[in-house]
């Protein structure tokens, strides 16, 4: 039995955290959920398609996180219940909507899943996005187990519909990725009719047409949901209280870090020493109930990843209050006792108790921990993060990076976030030189392109993945085209969101749930708005630096497109295309003069180095069968052949 | 409900290995079978990155109490099973003692650095006596090895949680394996995974493995 479609109340299942979010969302009868991928949130959706013939759901992946809440929004307004998930970042995207649906106001319950990355674990930033939930003036959850998770989802839709507001709920990676045991709840039967009333007046938020104008009204309309939320919040079973009447120090915390404090407190055996409220509403706060735990000790600690929203938030409470409530000696973020970057773990929390409290813990023995440091340092080497033996990835840099170097005028890669951001380090022979948000790197080699009057000749190269085409690429595609900007435009096309497991994009045929859809060529858009289009193929090393060496000589926007399938495409299943080998009587090892260009500069995790006989190897285990090693090869010493079966 | 007793609450559980060795899928299953026995079960895990080449880890919390942590704290891990040996010794640096049980697997992964000629490996003997010298128990099991030899060198990481089950540390054994397993496969590929998690019990149960 799975946990989307089980009926049998009570039953556990051993979730993650974003399982959860998913049974919570079902048990509250949702029927439309959209998103853009992006770790740690892309399971969500991924298991409500799971769902979707079962609970008549509409899943789809969108083009961009924009997109997906505006058609989660056009659910609610049309009645019905609707969950948009992404990642932190992807809140940044959707912002500009975000801050009109807190104002126009919504319909069927309405919620905003934000799986964000404190420590950046896959992320190329650890953006904090509860900000948007007070400067947009929405009410803000966060679970902090594995049961909330489940429990505040289902509820979080109740309290939409309650306030007529759109409502956030972040989640973080050490929930989101990891798992814990959840009893489900009832499966309702979903709302099969959608209707869209706008006929009633003006500001009737029932019937009428949904705008955001006139403004103040709908402003102050907005401000008193926010005060009614934090009425509803004061009674809230996910605020949570342990410890004793009048602790000596009460830690203050929410999501995962919960969980941290509680591990710390039990190390420490500071139970009754020690007294942790964790909020699950934490915007806007709850007033009374901060009063009365500030009113039970002098000494609070924040604990919350990464930035000190809920401190400051608290702390803005406690000054209003200070007549009543006395001064409070408060630690956290912006004293220094809690980092302000990097997720926590329980061993920070430790610390900082410890500190408060004045307890004497050693959690290692200093001996040990040092014996055990000098072993890492002496013989567990570094393993930095490379492409996937057989990625298409490795040889598209392989083919730039030859052809910059080539050409000899300094020329340089602009990215953005992929797998193929990895293009920075030295799997990707150091070829990328910025990487920013989605999108961004043709947006900024535009504006590098527009830089010759100024004395700027080096040739300027853009990299971007399929799916990131469609999701921010275009617009700045189009301004480089428009404005005869001097910019090579590489598509990387992987046939795929392949860096968060796969997920279809407009590109492809096929939906979150399936089912066919139109398929958008890259190409063909690239043409219509006037560029040119060649094709290559990386794995084809010597056509593809042609192709490139030519462009290189071209002006304006040019377009290149560089196709081949992710080397863990389902697709693929595994198969390997050739069998590689290396003759080893061929392979001159360190006395070629290649300077064992093979696996000193090439790199694939695949192709090693045999110590023994002083010659390169094939690692049959690891080894794709790409054989583009072979090409590169200066003796000729890779064989491939044509894999049998 | 079957009635089990653990070492200790909350019994500390470390799986590390390479991206693509089946870490998260041996975390899971092992964390199923526990679940379904009626313990509070957590885990965490960092896979974002873990097809490309990182380092992989998964925390086992096993609990009848309530859920934990999921990032064990400094020192307090009681078994780390490592699919890749130089693994075990980056992980026994942040989580182990000396009381810990360490199971590795003794086929390395070179990392790109290694392949490049920029850093060294270590000899597995080198290895062994720097685990020897910070771990209660020790054992190394030719996991990669026997899976090459029973034909699919993927199922080194179902040997691996068979040799836990051989340990006897944990309320595992074949059967909590196979209920969890079957629920995703039947047929040939059941049982192969069977054979191989057998053979993992075999290699542990042998005199201090090998």
């Amino acid at each position: 039995m799975s946990y989307h479609t089980d009926t049998n109340e009570g039953a556990e299942y051993l979730l993650m955290g974003n399982d959860a979010i998913v049974r919570g969302a079902l048990e509250a009868g949702v029927s439309v959920a959209s998103a853009y991928p992006g770790t740690p949130s892309s399971e969500i959706i991924e298991n409500l398609a799971k769902a979707s013939a079962d609970r008549n759901l509409y899943v789809e992946w969108s083009v961009n996180e924009k997109v997906a809440l505006e058609v989660s929004f056009a659910a609610s307004i049309a009645g019905l219940r609707a969950i948009c998930a992404m990642k932190q970042n992807g809140v940044n995207v959707a912002s500009d909507f975000l801050l009109h649906v807190a104002l126009s106001g919504t319909r069927g319950g309405l919620v905003l899943v934000h799986c964000e990355d404190p420590g950046a674990l896959s992320s190329i930033n650890e953006g904090e996005s509860r900000h948007f939930a007070k400067m947009n003036e929405v009410p803000l959850l966060e679970p902090g187990d594995f049961q909330e998770a489940k429990d505040m989802t289902k509820w979080a839709f109740d309290l939409s519909e309650e306030l007529r507001s759109i409502v956030m709920m972040r989640s973080v990676t050490r929930l989101s990725h990891a798992s814990g045991n959840v009893k489900i709840g009832r499966l309702p039967v979903p709302k099969t009719r959608a209707f869209f009333s706008y006929s009633g007046p003006m500001l009737d938020p029932e019937t009428g047409p949904v705008l955001t104008m006139p403004v103040p009204p709908h402003h102050a309309l907005l401000q008193e949901k926010i005060r009614k939320a934090a009425e509803i919040f004061e009674d809230s079973p996910f605020n949570t209280y342990t410890g004793p009447a009048r602790p000596e120090l009460m830690i203050i915390t929410c999501s995962a870090c919960s969980l941290y404090c509680r591990e710390a407190v039990h190390l420490l055996g500071a139970e009754k020493r020690t007294g942790i409220l964790k909020l699950g509403t934490t915007w806007p706060l709850p007033p009374k109930l901060i009063r009365k735990y500030l009113s039970s000790t002098d000494t609070i600690l924040f604990a919350e990843e990464v930035l000190p929203f809920m401190e400051e938030n608290v702390k803005v409470l406690a000054s209003e209050m200070a007549s009543d409530i006395g001064i409070k000696k408060f630690y956290g973020k912006n004293d220094g006792t809690i980092p302000m970057i990097n997720e926590l773990n329980p061993d920070i929390l430790v610390e900082a108790i410890k500190k408060i409290l004045s307890i004497d813990y050693t959690a290692v023995d200093p001996a040990y921990a040092a014996k055990a440091k000098s072993f890492v340092s002496s013989m567990a080497p570094v393993r930095d993060l490379t492409f996937c033996p057989g990625c298409p990835h490795r040889a598209s840099f392989w083919n730039i990076h030859n052809a910059l170097a080539m050409d000899a005028r300094s020329g340089f890669v602009c990215g953005d976030i992929g797998c193929y951001t990895l293009g920075f380090l030295p799997c990707g022979f150091n070829t990328m030189k910025t990487s920013h948000s989605m999108g961004s790197g043709i947006g900024i080699a535009c504006g590098f392109g527009k830089l010759t009057r100024f004395g700027m000749d080096q040739p300027i190269l853009a990299v971007c993945g399929d799916s990131t085409f469609f999701h921010a690429a275009i617009p700045a595609l189009v301004n480089a085209i428009h404005t005869k900007s001097d910019v090579i435009f590489v598509l990387l096309d992987n046939s795929g969101t392949a860096m968060t497991g796969f997920q279809p994009h407009p590109g492809t045929s096929f939906d979150a749930m399936g089912n066919g859809v139109i398929q958008i060529d890259p190409a063909a858009i690239c043409r219509s708005m006037g560029a040119t289009v060649e094709f290559a193929d990386p794995f084809d090393i010597e056509a593809t630096q042609d192709s490139l060496l030519r462009l290189l000589e071209e002006k304006g926007a040019r377009v290149l497109i560089m196709r081949q399938m992710c080397a863990l495409s389902p697709e693929k299943k595994g198969k390997k295309k050739y069998d590689v080998s290396v003759d080893q009587a061929i392979c001159v090892g360190e006395n070629c003069g290649c300077d064992r260009l093979c696996t000193r500069i090439f790199r694939c995790p695949g192709l090693v180095w045999d110590f023994e006989r002083g010659a390169a190897k094939i690692d049959d285990v690891i080894c794709a069968g790409c054989g583009v090693c072979a090409s590169i090869c200066p003796s000729g010493a890779i064989k491939k052949t044509e894999a049998s079966g | 409900m079957k009635k089990v007793a653990l070492l200790k609450d909350p019994y500390n559980l470390i799986i590390t290995g390479v991206g693509g060795q089946g870490n998260v899928m041996a975390s899971r299953m092992l964390g199923n079978a526990l679940a379904c026995k009626g313990f509070y079960i957590t885990i965490g895990e960092t896979f974002g990155v873990s097809q490309r080449g990182g380092s992989v880890m998964s925390h086992l919390r096993i609990s009848k109490k309530s859920a934990w942590s999921p990032q064990i704290p400094s020192g307090q891990a009681d078994v780390i099973v490592a699919l890749e040996p130089t693994e075990a010794i980056r992980v026994i640096a942040s989580y182990g003692n000396p009381d810990v049980t360490v199971l590795s697997n003794t086929r390395p992964i070179y990392p790109v650095g290694v392949i490049a000629g920029e850093l060294k490996y270590p000899g597995i003997d080198e290895i062994r006596a720097a685990l020897g010298g910070l771990a209660g128990t020790v054992m190394f099991i030719n996991a990669t090895e026997e899976a090459i030899r029973l034909g699919q060198p993927i199922l080194g990481n179902v040997i691996m949680m068979g040799a836990v089950a051989g340990t006897g540390l944990i309320p595992f054994d074949t059967d909590d394996f196979c209920a969890v397993m079957s629920e995703s496969m039947s047929g040939d590929k059941l049982a192969s995974n069977i054979e191989a998690f057998e053979r993992g019990k075999t290699l542990v149960r042998a005199p201090k493995s090998e």
